[in-house]
């Protein structure tokens, strides 16, 4: 080490005492140098706090007042009291919307169930997993708008791709995205298919962390495949399931992009989800009072079932 | 432990293992043709004369290859010019928002002063906030900015860096032996030296996952540019592809070649990292 570096701290240690000598002698020299540092540390860390609180917490509080107030985005805002949750309750397309998110939620233990199923066989030590894992990837870095154009026109009921693969196996398809009943199943379509990349390679990495031991010792226990699987596999990799299906959880309940794209929210509202029910509130029919109000009981209403989650995951979530 | 077991039971585990392989293969097989088939299919109709696309049954490889419908949608529609606006966008915050992030983990991970598990938890707080509740608010604050219709409300707020950025990466900088930075501080480096010099060169794996979904975050938004902009020549790539529907109605060959161009950065993107993907989410995941 060259004696530059013993000089710098030299020096700064007899400023140190000058500084200090008047209340005692500090022999150690530490609290000046520390003081210093504290300074570059909330330096470092003001960006994310400053930006928190210019687009996080001041947009937040007013849009408590705002949710209380009839507001149009022009005019100043007039405050209603509780008259927005008020009409919440009373909305029918409030109701038809919550049963619409939570039916597109029916998506995620079929993704999951899939996903892990795609984990488990790509990890038999296949030949060209690169070529499977890229090919169940692709959704997962593609654009919404691109993918949700690309399912509309596989969805076309009368050129579309799918309805023809049911034609070869002699099955009439659906006019999907067109039909009441059938909207809704196919967004979950479109959604579990989008998904699966994702989950596949959280669920793979899980799998990998398994540890082989566990397998060879319940099998010298005589153990069943299925009991290995549901003891050590799904015991396992519980953290991680427990993962996506918090995040899965609380994205759908906000999902919105695609259906806007796919369907408009039709036919006949069948899947217009909260957020797109939201949306338009706020931004097609400028009520942006009431529109708040929803955000809020959306907002409350999700910090609620994550909760939920984390209180049940004690059950049946196990941590090394 | 093999060693122990007996030929017979060896031949038995042998004989079951390659079922389970077999089976992982058709099962593997049906589920990646489900996921290229619709992609194919893009491609498939992208190059297809106009009319073709509605022949019964349809064909897979067109008779003619046809590149019109890229053509078209490249000098007709406003694609091109998107991307740049998308570019334009994304890269500054992306960039700037990922160093904002990087030093404030720095100083979370590594650096001790008052305060900082208060201000860490508020920070871990806002990724509780569902993004829903600021949508609108958010909105009016932009409009009393003046940020509405410009590229400021798309570009500025990432700048400040992302709460959840900030703590993947105070995660990582947690893992780096002090030794070297302790060294440094006897040399008389700054922290903010320290964490150029030492840090970010020791940490490039990660900030450039970071940097990629920063991006690909950037690069695919919807939303923000549909709520923020209203002129069609500030319009981001994703806005332009979606007037696509209205713009060219049922012209799916066009519709599909917009489609297909606007996926290709991506791919690119992603044959080239594809590493830090996988890693960046398995991390994500790991913290669960």
């Amino acid at each position: 080490m060259s004696s530059s570096s013993y000089l710098f701290p030299r020096k700064r240690e007899s400023n140190m005492t000058r500084s200090l000598s008047l209340k005692q002698d500090n022999p150690i020299g530490a609290k000046r140098r520390f003081n210093k540092d504290y300074v570059w540390a909330y330096l470092f860390i003001s960006a994310p706090i400053v930006g928190f609180m210019i687009f996080g917490f001041i947009p937040l509080s007013y849009s408590v007042y705002i949710s209380f107030t009839k507001f149009d985005g022009f005019n100043a805002p007039d405050l209603n009291g509780l008259e927005n949750y008020r009409l919440l309750f009373q909305d029918p397309l409030i109701w038809k919307t919550t049963v619409n998110t939570f039916y597109a939620a029916l998506g995620i233990p079929i993704g999951m169930v899939i996903s892990l199923g795609i984990a488990i066989a790509l990890n038999q030590k296949i030949a060209g997993i690169n070529f499977f894992r890229t090919a169940f990837f692709l959704p997962t870095i593609s654009s919404v708008v691109a993918l949700t154009l690309l399912w509309k026109w596989v969805f076309n009921s009368d050129f579309g791709i799918l309805n023809q693969l049911l034609g070869y196996a002699g099955i009439q398809g659906p006019a999907w995205l067109n039909e009441e009943n059938w909207a809704m199943p196919a967004m979950i379509i479109q959604g579990v298919w989008g998904g699966l990349g994702f989950n596949m390679v959280l669920y793979l990495a899980a799998l990998q962390g398994v540890p082989a031991t566990l397998y060879e010792a319940a099998e010298m226990d005589g153990a069943s495949k299925w009991q290995r699987f549901r003891y050590i596999t799904v015991a396992g990799i519980s953290p991680t399931t427990f993962f996506i299906l918090v995040t899965a959880i609380i994205g759908a309940l906000q999902d919105f992009v695609r259906f806007r794209i796919m369907t408009g929210g039709g036919p006949n509202f069948s899947t217009m989800t909260s957020v797109y029910y939201l949306f338009e509130n706020a931004f097609r029919y400028m009520n942006m009072g009431f529109a708040s109000a929803m955000a809020w009981v959306l907002g409350i209403v999700i910090m609620i079932i994550t909760l939920i989650n984390f209180l049940m995951s004690k059950r049946w979530v196990h941590y090394e | 432990m093999a060693v122990v077991t007996n030929s017979s039971m060896n031949r038995k585990r042998n004989k079951s293992e390659i079922m389970n392989r077999a089976v992982a293969y058709v099962f593997l097989i049906i589920g990646a043709l489900i996921m290229t088939v619709p992609f194919l299919w893009m491609l498939s109709t992208s190059l297809k004369e106009p009319g073709l696309v509605f022949e019964m049954p349809p064909r897979w490889i067109p008779e003619n290859i046809i590149w019109d419908n890229y053509k078209v949608v490249l000098t007709e529609s406003d694609l091109l010019g998107g991307f740049m606006n998308t570019m334009a966008v994304t890269l500054p915050p992306t960039i700037v928002g990922l160093f904002a992030s990087a030093i404030a983990a720095y100083a979370f991970g590594r650096m001790d002063f008052p305060g900082k598990n208060i201000f860490f938890m508020a920070l871990l707080a806002t990724m509780m906030i569902p993004g829903v509740v600021l949508m609108v608010p958010s909105f009016i604050l932009y409009k009393y900015l003046g940020w509405i219709d410009s590229w400021k409300p798309l570009m500025i707020p990432g700048m400040f860096g992302a709460a959840g950025t900030v703590f993947f990466l105070r995660q990582f900088f947690k893992t780096i032996p002090s030794e070297l930075e302790d060294a440094a501080k006897m040399d008389g480096l700054s922290p903010f030296g320290i964490f150029m010099r030492i840090v970010v060169p020791l940490s490039k794996p990660a900030l450039a996952t970071q940097a990629i979904f920063g991006f690909l975050g950037g690069y695919n938004d919807y939303m923000g540019p549909l709520i923020y902009l209203n002129s069609p020549e500030k319009y981001t790539l994703q806005l332009v592809l979606a007037t696509f529907q209205d713009a060219y109605n049922a012209e799916w060959t066009l519709i599909m070649a917009g489609s297909v161009l606007a996926l290709i950065p991506t791919v690119i993107l992603f044959f080239f990292a594809q590493r830090y993907f996988i890693e960046g989410i398995t991390l994500t995941g790991m913290k669960g």
